[in-house]
Order: C-alpha cells, then structure tokens, then sequence
C-alpha cells in the first residue's frame, strides 16, 4: 500500500459527457487514498514499529514464550471447531434458502444476520446467561461437571454465533443465481441427492465456499468480545490471541503485546490476499451463473 | 416407452396452468409441446419429468402409474433449455456422469464407461472437443452435449425444453434437422417444448398446441396446418388477417351471419383488375422487400382495416405498386371459423400472433 496519493491521468479515454471535471475525481481519489492511509496503513505500520521497538530479540522471545503459545494454541483450537461447524450449518441454511420455497424463509435469512447486528459482549453475556453456573442450564452443568463457561467449549459457541453468517451470506446469492437446474439435471441423471451434493452442488459453489471459509477464519481468530466474556482470561488456558494481546497490554509489556499483534496483522495480510483471489473467482462463477439462464428465468410454462 | 397423461392439474399460487388435461404419446414418436409463453407446456414437460408433482390426474409411463417413483427412478432424459452442463467438468465427463454415479447399479467398469462416453461423443460430433469445458463451448455444442449426456444413461423417454430457444436462427436450422435425423436414428420417444411453429412443424412427428393450460388440437404438422380447428391454431401458425363481414370475399359470404373470414397474407393475390365481384378493394400503404418476399401492408377501401398480402418478387414486379394506388384483392383460400370457435378475445389473439415469433 502506497501513503503517496497517486493520480493518473485518462490518456485514451475521453470523458464521457456529464462526468466530474478532473480536479472534482483528483480532490475524491486524493481523499479516499489519505483516509485510507490515515485510518488503515498508519495503525498498521505503527503496529510492527512498536513490535520491534525493542529489538528483534524481544520481538522473538514475546513470540515464543509459554503463555504466548498457549494462546495460540487456544485460537486455533477454538477454530477448528468453529470454522468447520459454520461451513456446515452455512452451507445447510444456504441450500435451504437458495433451493427451496417454504414459509419463514424470510425469518430465517433475517436470522442468519443476527449476529451482525448483535454486539458480541451480548453474545457472550447471552452465553453466560445460559450456561454460567447460575444460568439457565448452570445447576444441570454442574451437577454432570460439565464446563462450559471460561473453558473451551463456551469460546467455540461464542465464536460459532458470531461468526454464524460469514459462510452462509457467501453461498446464498450464489446458489440463488445457479438455480437448480443443475442439481435436477443431476438427479435426473440417476444420481442420488447425496452424489448430487457432492458432485454438482459443492464443485459449483466451491470458490464461494472457500471465500467465506476465510472471511469467517478472519473473523474466528480475531474475535475478542464475546470470547473475551465467556473464556475468563485464564492465562496460558483460555487467553487466546487477542485477549493475550489484551493481558500483555495491560501489564504495560507494549513490545510483548504489538509483537502479538503483528501475528493477527499477518494473517489480516493473508486474508486479504486470499479474500482477493476468491471474489474474483465467485465474481466469475456468479457471472457464469447468470449468463448461463435467467433470461428466462421467470417462464414456468 | 408410452406416456399417458390423464387429466392432470396443476396450479401454482392462484393461477391453473395445466387444466384437466389428457394426452397419449406412442412409442418412437417426437412430439412438439407448441403454443405462446405461459401456455403450460414448460411445466407439462416438468411434470412428465418429476421434477414437478401434479395437482391431480395421472401419468403413466407404458400403462403403469409413474407418481411413485422419483426423478432418478423414471430414467427420463431431460435436456434444459439453458443446458444445465456441469460447469467443472469437461465434455467427457459431463457425459459420462450419469453412468459413474450409477456406475455400481450398473455394473460398468471403466473400459466400458470410456467407450460407451466416446462413441456418444462422436454421436454428437464433439470427438475435438472432448477435454474442453462448457464455458469454451458455443451455445449449438453445449446443446450436443447436454443432448449426449441425457442419452447416456439410455433414457426410455426423452424430454428437451425449448432445446434451440437460446441459440441464434442459423444454428438452430442446423441443429433441429441434427435432432430429427439423430431421433430417426434412436427412436427413442421424445417431446420437445417450442414456442417456435417452424420449429414444430419442420421436426416433430406429430404436434400438441397448447394454450392457457389445455390442448387446443393435436396432429400431424400437415392436419395442423391445413386443418385448423379453432382460430386460436389458426393464428398461432401464421400472419392472419381478418376481413369483416359485408365486403367478405367468396364463400364466407354465402356463409354470412356476421362473421369474420381469415386469410393468410400469402393466400392474397393483388390483381389490377377489379372485375371479379368476390375481390375487395384496397389502398397500397407501405411496401417491404423481405428476402425473396414482398410484404404490402394496405388498407381496405370500405372499411380502412388493415391488411397484409405477401407476394413473390416476380408477381411483385410484374403489378409494379407503388404506394397510394389501389388494387383489388383476391383471397386463394379463406377460413371462416364457427362462431363457438371464435374466442370472445379475438383483438388480443392477433395481435399476439400477428408477427411469428421466433
């Protein structure tokens, strides 16, 4: 990412009629690119200057030390339930809702983006409540030695619903798009639903699939509200990444604590990178989709 | 395979789009489904396939009822319109599908599915095209091989929606002659759903015309064409025009009470000479050179409705019209249709059906 706004001049293309003058487009772009750099290159920058304030060894040894792994170890545990559990409750909501026609359709999609319109501390607390020793199924948890709440599985529950519509919200234009005429044609074809699935209805969703397995990844090892409610911060147990940046920070150990956080930017870089391919692969798939019918889409007769 | 519909019904939301409707398709024919957009021929098609349930009524595939079993189970080719190949495989395997997911049923070893995929591939002439990938196909190929592929799995009826609807008019000829050869070849009993009357008429065995979910009259393309039995066929199949009573030509005269004489553009002969009493007079409006035929649009003297005569250029050139003058026309045959089978909508039946649609 450059900081130095770069303007360059139409060479072939003349305007089009009623376009902006180019002193109008100059002040946007000039505009955009200092925002851009102000809001998003300068925290990001300052983050690996402070991470190697105090020397590469430092920036090493916050890296590597006991506690450091361990909350690395929770992220990716926390993961590997979560992401997987999303991919397949996004890909069931998605199916439903792109293939089928039934009542509450509406009231599903609306929803799958709930938790995009819930702040996570809520969803954590929503847990808590549920789960806490003096929530609703606390007395029964305890009694069994179940624990859920500041331990593993109440972190993956709280990432599972906060990360719920990343997969989901990829796949259902998609699908809508592609209709179900392959699927039928499939079926027709003597497969069974199950080959249908896996030969037809996942090879032509994959690239989406793929984009919102990492957008909801991004989301899962990042996520620091509603883990942070429900996981208690045990040091070395339950800290994941950000809530251990959190806790270094806290101690005013800031090299230990940006070393840490140049991981997460790391794999933000990733994401970015990965999230770029992808959309121009869905972009392309989708565009394939509606080339390929709706022009008559409407006529079932 | 036979198929038999009986009184079948299906309405989706508030609108019936098939109505209480029969009919019988005997072995090794090609049928053609024809009639205007939202008649039901789609969803009749839909339902002879199972991948839609009848309201009520039955269809029975060689005398035996079909309503239990799946889409998978009536071993029924369907070809959509948008061809519905699977974008991630290549020609090859997107014909071999149906016999790699049956491949245990069937008992079929490699060797076996390879050949069986290869010579399908030279069925449809594709043997160059056999690694690529739908979306480096043209809209004629991926056809083929949506055709190849539903053959496959050697299907006892074989159903194409609106087959050559997405593809441009040279393709199309090309490829609806391909078809009816291909069907003399396999006689495996097939229905295709066009909205396209050349289509119908040029490639099926026999044709169904369809309007507002009902069968309006079932044929050969020739009973068809010359023999219409409502006005409804009539129109669908050509340009009409509909000549009001008093100045009516010829026998519809006799016939009088009112009623409205229809004749096609083609069965009009201009003539300068107006000494036969059954011709009317008509004013030259607009004069079109389409191809090897002359389109003149006219009005009627008595009554200023418009009406059109298509003439060769020869016949044209030897009256030499110019817009403005009058001529008398003469109608080489008329229709006249019993009032019963006047629908009362008549405006709105020309009007859609006044230029074909392809």
């Amino acid at each position: 990412m450059n900081a130095t706004p770069t303007i360059s001049r139409p060479k072939r293309e003349p305007l089009a009629a009623g376009s902006e003058s180019p002193v109008v487009r100059r002040t946007l772009i000039g505009l955009a690119v200092a925002a851009v750099a102000a809001f998003l290159v300068l925290p990001l920058s300052a983050i690996l200057i402070e991470a190697f304030s105090q020397g590469i060894a430092v920036y090493f040894a916050s890296l590597t030390e006991p506690h450091t792994w361990a909350a690395i170890r929770a992220t990716v545990l926390v993961c590997s339930f979560a992401v997987p559990a999303n991919c397949v409750f996004g890909v069931v909501a998605a199916w439903c809702i792109a293939k089928f026609d039934f009542p509450g359709k509406s009231v599903l999609v609306a929803f799958i983006d709930l938790p995009l319109s819930v702040s996570p501390v809520i969803a954590g607390l929503l847990f808590v409540l549920l789960f806490g020793a003096r929530g609703v199924f606390g007395p029964f948890l305890t009694e069994h030695h179940i624990k859920i709440i500041f331990a593993i599985p109440g972190m993956v529950m709280a990432t599972v619903f906060v990360t719920f519509p990343f997969v989901a919200r990829e796949l259902i234009p998609l699908m809508e798009a592609q209709g179900s005429d392959d699927e039928l044609a499939g079926l027709s074809l003597g497969a069974s639903g199950w080959q249908t699935f896996w030969r037809v209805t996942l090879p032509n969703v994959k690239w989406g699939l793929l984009y919102g397995i990492v957008l909801c990844t991004a989301r899962a090892l990042g996520e620091f509200g509603a883990v942070s409610v429900v996981s208690g911060l045990i040091r070395g147990e339950t800290n994941t990444i950000p809530l251990h940046v959190q806790s270094l920070y806290d101690d005013s150990r800031f090299a230990a604590a940006f070393a840490v956080a140049s991981l997460l930017t790391v794999f933000a870089v990733i994401t970015l990178v990965l999230k770029t391919v992808l959309e121009r692969k869905t972009a392309a798939a989708l565009e394939g989709a509606l080339t390929g019918r709706g022009r008559r889409e409407g006529e079932r007769a | 395979m036979s198929v038999e519909l009986k009184g079948l019904n299906k309405t989706f939301g508030e609108v019936a789009t098939i109505k209480n409707l029969d009919l019988a398709i005997p072995t090794g024919e090609l049928v053609a489904l024809l009639g205007p957009s939202g008649c039901g021929k789609t969803t009749l098609l839909r339902i002879i396939a199972g991948l839609e349930a009848p309201d009520s009524g039955a269809v029975l595939f060689d005398g035996e009822s079909a309503a239990s079993r799946s889409v998978r189970e009536r071993r029924v080719g369907f070809v959509f319109q948008h061809y519905a190949l699977f974008r991630h495989l290549s020609v090859f395997e997107n014909i071999a599908f149906g016999l790699r997911v049956q491949r245990k049923r069937l008992g079929l070893s490699e060797a076996e599915i390879c050949r069986k995929v290869r010579s399908l591939i030279e069925l449809v002439q594709m043997e160059h095209l056999a690694w690529h990938y739908p979306a480096q196909l043209s809209g004629g190929q991926r056809q083929r091989v949506a055709l190849a592929r539903s053959l496959a799995v050697e299907p006892r009826l074989l159903l194409l929606d609106e087959p050559f609807g997405a593809l441009d008019n040279h393709v199309r000829r090309e490829l609806r002659r391909w078809l009816r050869r291909l069907h003399d070849d396999l006689h495996v009993t097939s229905v295709f759903v066009t909205h396209d009357t050349e289509e119908a008429l040029e490639v099926a065995d026999r044709v169904v015309i369809m309007n507002e979910g009902r069968i309006e009259q079932i044929g050969t393309p020739e009973e068809i064409y010359d023999h219409p039995k409502n006005l409804f066929v009539y129109s669908f199949l050509g340009h009409t025009n509909s000549i009001a009573s008093p100045a009516t030509p010829s026998e519809a005269a006799a016939e009088g009470s009112g009623e409205v004489a229809f004749v096609r553009p083609h069965d009009l002969i201009p003539v300068r000479d107006g000494s036969d009493p059954s011709s009317i007079a008509a004013q030259v409006r607009h004069v079109q050179f389409v191809g090897p035929v002359v389109h003149i649009e006219l009005t009627t003297l008595n009554t200023a409705e418009p009406i059109e005569a298509h003439v060769s250029r020869d016949d044209f050139a030897t009256l030499c019209l110019q817009p403005g003058e009058t001529v008398w026309l003469r109608a080489r045959q008329v229709r006249v249709f019993a009032p019963d089978a006047l629908p009362s909508r008549r405006s709105e039946f020309q009007s859609g059906s006044a230029r074909p649609r392809t």
